[in-house]
Protein backbone atom coordinates (compact mmCIF):
# COMPACT_ATOMS: atom_id res chain seq x y z
CA UNK A 1 0.00 0.00 0.00
CA UNK A 2 1.06 3.47 -0.57
CA UNK A 3 2.35 5.54 2.12
CA UNK A 4 3.69 8.95 2.83
CA UNK A 5 7.06 9.59 4.47
CA UNK A 6 9.23 12.10 5.24
CA UNK A 7 12.96 12.92 4.02
CA UNK A 8 14.22 11.53 6.97
CA UNK A 9 13.04 13.85 10.32
CA UNK A 10 9.90 13.88 11.35
CA UNK A 11 7.37 16.69 11.30
CA UNK A 12 6.44 16.95 14.99
CA UNK A 13 2.98 15.79 15.76
CA UNK A 14 2.10 14.33 12.34
CA UNK A 15 1.82 10.80 11.40
CA UNK A 16 1.98 10.75 7.71
CA UNK A 17 0.45 6.75 7.71
CA UNK A 18 -3.07 9.00 8.37
CA UNK A 19 -2.71 11.02 4.58
CA UNK A 20 -4.81 9.89 2.24
CA UNK A 21 -4.34 11.87 -0.60
CA UNK A 22 -1.65 12.36 -3.49
CA UNK A 23 0.82 14.89 -3.60
CA UNK A 24 2.39 15.78 -7.13
CA UNK A 25 4.68 18.58 -7.62
CA UNK A 26 5.93 20.24 -10.82
CA UNK A 27 8.66 21.64 -11.03
CA UNK A 28 10.83 23.67 -13.70
CA UNK A 29 13.00 26.98 -13.91
CA UNK A 30 11.96 30.12 -14.03
CA UNK A 31 9.18 31.48 -17.03
CA UNK A 32 9.29 27.20 -18.17
CA UNK A 33 5.25 27.45 -17.54
CA UNK A 34 5.11 26.11 -14.94
CA UNK A 35 1.99 28.12 -13.79
CA UNK A 36 -0.07 27.77 -16.96
CA UNK A 37 0.79 23.64 -16.54
CA UNK A 38 -0.86 23.89 -13.10
CA UNK A 39 -4.47 25.64 -14.04
CA UNK A 40 -4.35 23.03 -16.86
CA UNK A 41 -4.05 19.91 -15.06
CA UNK A 42 -6.15 21.50 -12.32
CA UNK A 43 -8.72 21.22 -15.21
CA UNK A 44 -8.28 17.99 -16.32
CA UNK A 45 -7.86 16.65 -13.30
CA UNK A 46 -11.58 18.16 -11.94
CA UNK A 47 -13.27 17.58 -14.78
CA UNK A 48 -12.14 13.75 -13.96
CA UNK A 49 -13.41 13.93 -10.74
CA UNK A 50 -10.20 14.45 -8.24
CA UNK A 51 -10.55 17.58 -5.64
CA UNK A 52 -7.46 19.41 -5.81
CA UNK A 53 -5.85 22.34 -4.28
CA UNK A 54 -2.60 24.06 -4.79
CA UNK A 55 0.10 25.97 -3.20
CA UNK A 56 3.44 27.31 -4.42
CA UNK A 57 6.54 29.19 -3.50
CA UNK A 58 6.18 32.04 -1.27
CA UNK A 59 2.50 31.85 -0.79
CA UNK A 60 2.21 31.26 3.12
CA UNK A 61 0.28 32.81 5.68
CA UNK A 62 3.47 33.03 8.08
CA UNK A 63 5.90 33.81 5.83
CA UNK A 64 5.47 35.58 2.29
CA UNK A 65 4.74 39.05 3.04
CA UNK A 66 8.25 39.13 5.40
CA UNK A 67 10.43 37.68 2.23
CA UNK A 68 8.97 40.00 0.04
CA UNK A 69 9.77 42.90 2.37
CA UNK A 70 13.28 41.26 2.67
CA UNK A 71 13.44 41.05 -0.93
CA UNK A 72 12.70 44.66 -1.87
CA UNK A 73 15.44 45.73 0.63
CA UNK A 74 18.24 42.67 -0.45
CA UNK A 75 18.92 43.10 3.14
CA UNK A 76 19.30 39.35 4.50
CA UNK A 77 22.36 37.47 4.71
CA UNK A 78 22.17 34.04 2.29
CA UNK A 79 21.63 31.80 4.89
CA UNK A 80 18.94 33.74 6.59
CA UNK A 81 17.37 33.72 3.06
CA UNK A 82 17.70 29.80 2.72
CA UNK A 83 16.08 29.71 6.61
CA UNK A 84 13.33 32.19 5.28
CA UNK A 85 12.08 30.37 2.55
CA UNK A 86 12.18 27.17 4.87
CA UNK A 87 9.69 28.82 7.27
CA UNK A 88 7.51 29.73 4.24
CA UNK A 89 7.72 25.86 3.52
CA UNK A 90 7.22 24.55 6.14
CA UNK A 91 4.22 27.13 7.28
CA UNK A 92 2.41 25.66 3.87
CA UNK A 93 3.29 22.14 4.59
CA UNK A 94 2.00 22.11 7.96
CA UNK A 95 -1.37 24.23 7.01
CA UNK A 96 -2.05 23.53 3.72
CA UNK A 97 -0.55 20.75 2.30
CA UNK A 98 -0.90 17.89 5.07
CA UNK A 99 -4.66 19.18 5.61
CA UNK A 100 -5.50 18.59 1.87
CA UNK A 101 -3.30 15.14 1.81
CA UNK A 102 -5.88 14.22 5.18
CA UNK A 103 -8.85 14.78 3.11
CA UNK A 104 -7.95 12.91 -0.02
CA UNK A 105 -7.19 16.19 -1.82
CA UNK A 106 -5.00 15.90 -5.11
CA UNK A 107 -2.32 18.61 -3.89
CA UNK A 108 -0.72 19.97 -6.63
CA UNK A 109 2.33 22.15 -5.65
CA UNK A 110 3.92 24.49 -8.34
CA UNK A 111 7.55 24.06 -7.46
CA UNK A 112 8.98 22.36 -3.81
CA UNK A 113 12.22 21.94 -2.09
CA UNK A 114 13.82 21.13 -4.90
CA UNK A 115 13.53 24.23 -6.42
CA UNK A 116 14.69 25.67 -3.15
CA UNK A 117 17.50 23.33 -2.94
CA UNK A 118 18.73 24.40 -6.59
CA UNK A 119 18.53 28.25 -5.75
CA UNK A 120 20.04 27.94 -2.40
CA UNK A 121 23.31 25.21 -3.96
CA UNK A 122 23.59 28.36 -6.79
CA UNK A 123 24.00 30.76 -4.16
CA UNK A 124 26.94 29.02 -2.37
CA UNK A 125 25.04 26.79 0.51
CA UNK A 126 26.38 23.79 1.36
CA UNK A 127 24.48 21.50 -0.26
CA UNK A 128 24.58 18.69 2.77
CA UNK A 129 23.35 21.61 4.73
CA UNK A 130 20.08 22.55 2.92
CA UNK A 131 18.86 19.47 1.96
CA UNK A 132 19.42 18.53 5.71
CA UNK A 133 17.14 21.52 6.64
CA UNK A 134 14.41 20.62 4.48
CA UNK A 135 14.73 16.40 5.55
CA UNK A 136 11.29 16.68 7.49
CA UNK A 137 9.65 17.63 3.73
CA UNK A 138 7.25 14.82 2.61
CA UNK A 139 8.21 12.78 -0.21
CA UNK A 140 5.85 13.57 -3.22
CA UNK A 141 4.43 10.73 -5.51
CA UNK A 142 6.21 12.38 -8.37
CA UNK A 143 7.72 15.00 -9.85
CA UNK A 144 7.26 16.16 -13.18
CA UNK A 145 9.81 18.07 -14.11
CA UNK A 146 9.17 20.64 -17.25
CA UNK A 147 12.76 20.31 -18.92
CA UNK A 148 14.13 23.43 -20.75
CA UNK A 149 17.41 25.02 -22.07
CA UNK A 150 18.80 28.89 -21.58
CA UNK A 151 18.27 29.61 -25.53
CA UNK A 152 15.06 28.24 -25.55
CA UNK A 153 13.92 29.23 -22.10
CA UNK A 154 14.80 33.35 -23.10
CA UNK A 155 12.50 33.93 -25.57
CA UNK A 156 9.55 32.90 -23.18
CA UNK A 157 10.68 35.53 -20.55
CA UNK A 158 10.83 38.15 -23.10
CA UNK A 159 7.25 37.20 -24.06
CA UNK A 160 6.48 37.33 -20.38
CA UNK A 161 7.68 41.01 -19.70
CA UNK A 162 12.00 40.32 -19.13
CA UNK A 163 13.99 39.47 -17.13
CA UNK A 164 13.64 39.43 -13.24
CA UNK A 165 15.75 40.51 -10.80
CA UNK A 166 16.12 37.30 -8.96
CA UNK A 167 15.66 35.07 -11.62
CA UNK A 168 18.53 36.47 -13.30
CA UNK A 169 20.63 36.37 -9.74
CA UNK A 170 20.89 39.70 -10.11
CA UNK A 171 21.81 39.31 -6.33
CA UNK A 172 25.21 38.15 -6.72
CA UNK A 173 25.12 39.29 -9.50
CA UNK A 174 26.70 36.26 -12.50
CA UNK A 175 27.17 38.66 -15.16
CA UNK A 176 28.10 42.73 -16.10
CA UNK A 177 24.17 43.12 -17.23
CA UNK A 178 20.78 41.55 -16.54
CA UNK A 179 21.18 39.43 -19.72
CA UNK A 180 24.31 38.01 -18.95
CA UNK A 181 23.53 37.33 -15.54
CA UNK A 182 19.94 35.76 -16.49
CA UNK A 183 21.91 33.50 -18.59
CA UNK A 184 24.75 32.37 -16.03
CA UNK A 185 22.31 32.11 -13.15
CA UNK A 186 19.62 29.65 -15.24
CA UNK A 187 22.31 27.74 -17.18
CA UNK A 188 23.61 27.05 -13.18
CA UNK A 189 20.25 26.59 -11.71
CA UNK A 190 18.84 24.22 -15.02
CA UNK A 191 22.38 22.85 -13.93
CA UNK A 192 21.50 22.11 -10.59
CA UNK A 193 18.10 20.73 -10.86
CA UNK A 194 18.89 18.07 -13.95
CA UNK A 195 21.70 17.08 -10.66
CA UNK A 196 18.16 16.85 -8.39
CA UNK A 197 16.42 14.93 -10.91
CA UNK A 198 18.39 11.96 -10.86
CA UNK A 199 19.13 11.85 -7.28
CA UNK A 200 15.59 12.58 -6.30
CA UNK A 201 13.54 10.31 -9.07
CA UNK A 202 11.72 13.35 -10.84
CA UNK A 203 9.82 12.02 -14.42
CA UNK A 204 11.67 14.76 -17.02
CA UNK A 205 9.31 16.40 -19.57
CA UNK A 206 10.57 18.28 -22.53
CA UNK A 207 8.56 21.84 -21.90
CA UNK A 208 10.58 22.76 -25.61
CA UNK A 209 7.27 21.20 -27.25
CA UNK A 210 4.43 23.06 -28.09
CA UNK A 211 2.48 23.82 -24.78
CA UNK A 212 -0.60 21.80 -25.75
CA UNK A 213 1.53 18.91 -26.58
CA UNK A 214 3.34 19.60 -23.08
CA UNK A 215 0.33 19.81 -21.17
CA UNK A 216 -1.22 16.48 -23.18
CA UNK A 217 2.10 14.42 -22.01
CA UNK A 218 1.86 15.96 -18.48
CA UNK A 219 -2.03 15.27 -18.11
CA UNK A 220 -1.70 11.85 -19.12
CA UNK A 221 1.29 11.33 -17.04
CA UNK A 222 -0.74 12.59 -13.55
CA UNK A 223 -3.56 10.25 -14.39
CA UNK A 224 -1.91 7.32 -14.99
CA UNK A 225 -0.29 7.39 -11.50
CA UNK A 226 -3.60 8.28 -10.14
CA UNK A 227 -5.46 5.17 -11.18
CA UNK A 228 -2.14 3.21 -10.59
CA UNK A 229 -2.61 3.84 -6.57
CA UNK A 230 -6.68 4.24 -6.98
CA UNK A 231 -7.92 4.07 -3.21
CA UNK A 232 -10.92 1.42 -4.39
CA UNK A 233 -10.85 -0.50 -7.29
CA UNK A 234 -13.78 -0.15 -9.82
CA UNK A 235 -15.97 -2.82 -8.44
CA UNK A 236 -15.50 -1.48 -5.15
CA UNK A 237 -17.39 1.20 -6.06
CA UNK A 238 -21.51 0.73 -5.43
CA UNK A 239 -24.14 0.52 -7.94
CA UNK A 240 -26.56 2.95 -8.16
CA UNK B 1 42.45 29.96 7.58
CA UNK B 2 39.50 28.22 5.90
CA UNK B 3 36.37 29.88 7.63
CA UNK B 4 33.97 27.67 5.25
CA UNK B 5 33.20 24.42 7.44
CA UNK B 6 33.38 20.85 6.27
CA UNK B 7 30.64 19.37 4.77
CA UNK B 8 28.74 17.40 7.68
CA UNK B 9 30.65 19.33 10.26
CA UNK B 10 28.76 19.47 13.22
CA UNK B 11 28.10 23.07 15.55
CA UNK B 12 31.11 23.63 17.46
CA UNK B 13 33.85 21.63 14.99
CA UNK B 14 35.00 24.97 13.14
CA UNK B 15 36.36 27.97 15.23
CA UNK B 16 35.89 31.22 13.38
CA UNK B 17 39.07 32.74 12.47
CA UNK B 18 38.44 36.38 12.95
CA UNK B 19 40.25 38.70 15.65
CA UNK B 20 37.65 39.79 17.74
CA UNK B 21 35.76 37.58 20.73
CA UNK B 22 32.23 35.91 20.96
CA UNK B 23 30.75 35.69 24.40
CA UNK B 24 27.19 34.04 24.79
CA UNK B 25 25.35 33.94 27.67
CA UNK B 26 22.95 30.99 28.19
CA UNK B 27 20.11 30.06 30.63
CA UNK B 28 16.33 29.46 31.45
CA UNK B 29 14.01 32.94 32.10
CA UNK B 30 14.87 34.72 35.52
CA UNK B 31 18.54 33.22 36.13
CA UNK B 32 19.74 36.57 35.86
CA UNK B 33 21.98 36.07 32.65
CA UNK B 34 21.16 39.07 30.98
CA UNK B 35 21.75 41.33 34.42
CA UNK B 36 25.23 39.87 33.98
CA UNK B 37 25.86 40.51 30.72
CA UNK B 38 25.05 44.10 31.09
CA UNK B 39 27.31 44.22 33.89
CA UNK B 40 29.95 43.02 31.75
CA UNK B 41 29.63 45.06 28.83
CA UNK B 42 30.10 47.78 31.22
CA UNK B 43 33.26 46.78 32.19
CA UNK B 44 34.44 45.95 28.71
CA UNK B 45 33.54 49.54 27.63
CA UNK B 46 35.40 51.49 30.51
CA UNK B 47 38.05 49.14 29.66
CA UNK B 48 38.07 50.85 26.27
CA UNK B 49 37.62 47.94 24.43
CA UNK B 50 34.65 48.03 21.53
CA UNK B 51 31.51 45.85 22.57
CA UNK B 52 28.66 44.70 20.53
CA UNK B 53 25.18 43.59 21.77
CA UNK B 54 23.10 40.87 19.87
CA UNK B 55 20.03 39.91 21.76
CA UNK B 56 17.67 36.91 20.48
CA UNK B 57 14.97 37.19 18.13
CA UNK B 58 15.91 41.13 17.14
CA UNK B 59 16.67 40.48 13.57
CA UNK B 60 14.26 43.51 12.25
CA UNK B 61 13.75 41.82 8.85
CA UNK B 62 12.34 39.28 10.30
CA UNK B 63 11.06 39.61 13.69
CA UNK B 64 7.64 40.99 12.19
CA UNK B 65 6.89 37.51 10.84
CA UNK B 66 7.59 36.14 13.96
CA UNK B 67 5.96 38.49 15.67
CA UNK B 68 2.29 37.70 13.40
CA UNK B 69 3.09 33.95 13.96
CA UNK B 70 2.98 34.46 17.70
CA UNK B 71 0.23 36.89 17.35
CA UNK B 72 -1.75 34.69 15.22
CA UNK B 73 -0.93 31.89 17.29
CA UNK B 74 -0.29 29.94 13.81
CA UNK B 75 3.37 28.73 14.70
CA UNK B 76 4.34 25.29 14.99
CA UNK B 77 6.91 23.80 17.08
CA UNK B 78 8.18 22.97 13.18
CA UNK B 79 8.11 26.72 11.89
CA UNK B 80 9.08 28.37 15.83
CA UNK B 81 12.05 26.22 15.17
CA UNK B 82 12.80 27.44 11.48
CA UNK B 83 11.82 31.49 12.10
CA UNK B 84 14.01 31.14 14.94
CA UNK B 85 16.80 29.78 13.14
CA UNK B 86 16.30 32.51 9.97
CA UNK B 87 16.88 35.30 12.59
CA UNK B 88 19.68 34.14 14.21
CA UNK B 89 21.56 33.17 10.84
CA UNK B 90 20.27 37.01 9.65
CA UNK B 91 21.82 38.49 13.13
CA UNK B 92 25.10 36.23 12.58
CA UNK B 93 25.72 37.54 8.79
CA UNK B 94 24.77 41.33 9.49
CA UNK B 95 26.01 41.92 12.74
CA UNK B 96 27.96 38.98 14.80
CA UNK B 97 30.56 38.34 11.78
CA UNK B 98 31.40 41.72 10.39
CA UNK B 99 32.08 42.80 14.23
CA UNK B 100 34.57 39.68 15.05
CA UNK B 101 36.57 40.65 11.61
CA UNK B 102 36.57 44.45 12.64
CA UNK B 103 38.04 42.64 16.28
CA UNK B 104 34.68 44.06 18.16
CA UNK B 105 33.65 41.87 21.12
CA UNK B 106 30.39 40.87 20.75
CA UNK B 107 28.10 39.79 23.18
CA UNK B 108 24.98 37.53 22.70
CA UNK B 109 22.19 37.37 25.06
CA UNK B 110 21.23 33.65 24.22
CA UNK B 111 22.97 31.33 21.50
CA UNK B 112 22.34 28.34 19.67
CA UNK B 113 21.82 26.53 23.00
CA UNK B 114 18.46 28.48 23.62
CA UNK B 115 17.29 27.04 20.20
CA UNK B 116 18.18 23.08 21.02
CA UNK B 117 16.41 23.34 24.61
CA UNK B 118 13.79 24.88 23.46
CA UNK B 119 12.76 23.38 20.57
CA UNK B 120 13.36 20.25 22.04
CA UNK B 121 11.15 20.75 24.70
CA UNK B 122 8.71 21.36 21.87
CA UNK B 123 9.27 18.01 20.56
CA UNK B 124 11.45 18.71 17.04
CA UNK B 125 14.47 16.49 16.38
CA UNK B 126 17.17 16.96 18.20
CA UNK B 127 19.34 16.20 15.53
CA UNK B 128 17.81 18.25 12.76
CA UNK B 129 17.80 21.39 15.36
CA UNK B 130 21.47 20.88 15.32
CA UNK B 131 21.78 20.65 12.07
CA UNK B 132 20.01 23.84 11.41
CA UNK B 133 23.05 25.72 13.34
CA UNK B 134 25.43 23.74 12.40
CA UNK B 135 27.16 26.54 10.27
CA UNK B 136 26.21 28.92 13.36
CA UNK B 137 30.18 31.32 14.39
CA UNK B 138 31.52 29.45 17.77
CA UNK B 139 31.93 31.28 20.70
CA UNK B 140 34.98 32.44 22.56
CA UNK B 141 33.12 31.45 25.65
CA UNK B 142 29.98 30.36 26.59
CA UNK B 143 28.36 30.72 29.86
CA UNK B 144 25.61 28.46 31.68
CA UNK B 145 23.65 30.15 33.85
CA UNK B 146 22.24 27.58 36.56
CA UNK B 147 19.11 28.06 38.74
CA UNK B 148 17.15 25.93 40.38
CA UNK B 149 13.64 26.31 38.85
CA UNK B 150 11.65 27.01 41.77
CA UNK B 151 14.24 30.06 42.22
CA UNK B 152 14.13 31.47 38.89
CA UNK B 153 10.32 30.91 38.45
CA UNK B 154 9.52 32.62 41.70
CA UNK B 155 11.65 35.82 39.97
CA UNK B 156 9.40 35.59 36.72
CA UNK B 157 6.23 34.53 38.13
CA UNK B 158 6.69 37.73 41.23
CA UNK B 159 6.94 40.56 38.83
CA UNK B 160 5.27 40.05 35.42
CA UNK B 161 2.23 37.66 36.10
CA UNK B 162 1.37 37.98 32.80
CA UNK B 163 2.38 35.16 30.21
CA UNK B 164 2.76 35.20 26.51
CA UNK B 165 1.60 31.97 24.72
CA UNK B 166 4.71 31.06 23.15
CA UNK B 167 6.37 31.68 26.47
CA UNK B 168 4.32 29.76 28.68
CA UNK B 169 4.91 26.91 25.86
CA UNK B 170 0.70 27.03 25.84
CA UNK B 171 1.14 26.29 22.09
CA UNK B 172 1.72 22.40 23.40
CA UNK B 173 -1.17 22.31 25.42
CA UNK B 174 0.50 21.02 28.61
CA UNK B 175 -2.33 22.93 30.93
CA UNK B 176 -4.80 25.09 30.68
CA UNK B 177 -3.60 27.85 32.54
CA UNK B 178 -0.44 29.44 31.83
CA UNK B 179 1.37 29.70 34.95
CA UNK B 180 1.18 26.06 35.10
CA UNK B 181 1.99 25.43 31.55
CA UNK B 182 4.74 27.97 32.06
CA UNK B 183 6.40 26.15 34.56
CA UNK B 184 6.24 22.28 33.16
CA UNK B 185 7.72 23.90 30.04
CA UNK B 186 10.40 25.59 31.78
CA UNK B 187 11.46 22.08 33.54
CA UNK B 188 11.23 20.97 30.44
CA UNK B 189 14.21 23.12 29.29
CA UNK B 190 15.80 23.18 31.90
CA UNK B 191 16.62 19.28 31.88
CA UNK B 192 17.63 19.64 28.38
CA UNK B 193 20.06 23.05 29.49
CA UNK B 194 21.73 20.12 31.95
CA UNK B 195 22.09 17.35 28.83
CA UNK B 196 23.48 20.38 27.22
CA UNK B 197 25.88 20.96 29.56
CA UNK B 198 27.47 17.91 29.34
CA UNK B 199 27.57 17.66 25.34
CA UNK B 200 29.08 21.37 24.65
CA UNK B 201 31.60 23.19 26.38
CA UNK B 202 29.26 25.35 28.75
CA UNK B 203 30.98 27.15 31.40
CA UNK B 204 28.65 26.54 34.08
CA UNK B 205 27.63 29.81 36.56
CA UNK B 206 25.76 29.01 39.58
CA UNK B 207 23.43 31.82 39.48
CA UNK B 208 22.37 31.53 43.27
CA UNK B 209 25.37 33.48 44.15
CA UNK B 210 25.65 37.30 44.71
CA UNK B 211 24.98 39.02 41.54
CA UNK B 212 28.19 40.88 42.61
CA UNK B 213 30.32 37.56 43.27
CA UNK B 214 29.15 35.89 39.81
CA UNK B 215 30.14 39.29 37.79
CA UNK B 216 34.01 38.95 39.70
CA UNK B 217 33.93 35.66 38.47
CA UNK B 218 32.85 35.83 34.95
CA UNK B 219 35.27 38.79 34.34
CA UNK B 220 38.18 36.54 35.80
CA UNK B 221 36.95 33.49 33.34
CA UNK B 222 37.07 36.21 30.55
CA UNK B 223 39.97 38.30 31.14
CA UNK B 224 42.54 35.65 29.75
CA UNK B 225 40.63 35.75 26.43
CA UNK B 226 40.78 40.13 26.09
CA UNK B 227 45.16 39.44 25.81
CA UNK B 228 46.30 40.43 22.28
CA UNK B 229 42.23 42.92 21.63
CA UNK B 230 43.18 46.42 20.42
CA UNK B 231 41.12 49.18 22.86
CA UNK B 232 40.87 52.96 22.47
CA UNK B 233 40.64 55.54 25.59
CA UNK B 234 37.63 54.90 26.92
CA UNK B 235 37.36 58.42 26.59
CA UNK B 236 37.09 57.82 22.83
CA UNK B 237 34.93 54.93 22.59
CA UNK B 238 31.07 55.42 21.87
CA UNK B 239 28.85 53.22 23.85
CA UNK B 240 27.04 51.13 20.93
CA UNK B 241 25.05 48.76 22.69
Amino acid sequence: MRRFETYGKNIPGVDPGELTGWLIVIEGTDGVGRTTHVNHLRGVLEREGYAVAETGLTRSDLAAAGIRRAKEGNTLGSNAYNLFYATDFADRLERQILPALRAGFVMLTDRYTYSLLARAIVRGADPDWIKDVYSFSLKPDAVYYLRIDVPELVPRVLAQGGFDYWESGMDLPMGTDLFDSFVNYQTRVIDELDRLALEYGFETLDATRPIDETADDLSARVLRLLARHSHESEDAIPQP
Amino acid sequence: MNHVPAAHSAYGEVSPPWPGRLFIVEGIDGSGKSTQLTLLSQWLQGEGYPVVFSEWNSSPIVRNTTRRGKKRQILTPLTFSLIHATDFHDRVEREIVPFLKAGAIVLADRYVFTAFARDFARGVDADWVRGLYRLAVVPTMAFYFRTPLEVALKRILSGRPKLKWYEAGMDLGLHAEPQASYRIFQARILDEYERLVKEYPLTVMDATRAIETQQKLLRKHIAPHLVGLRRTDAMHAKVTS
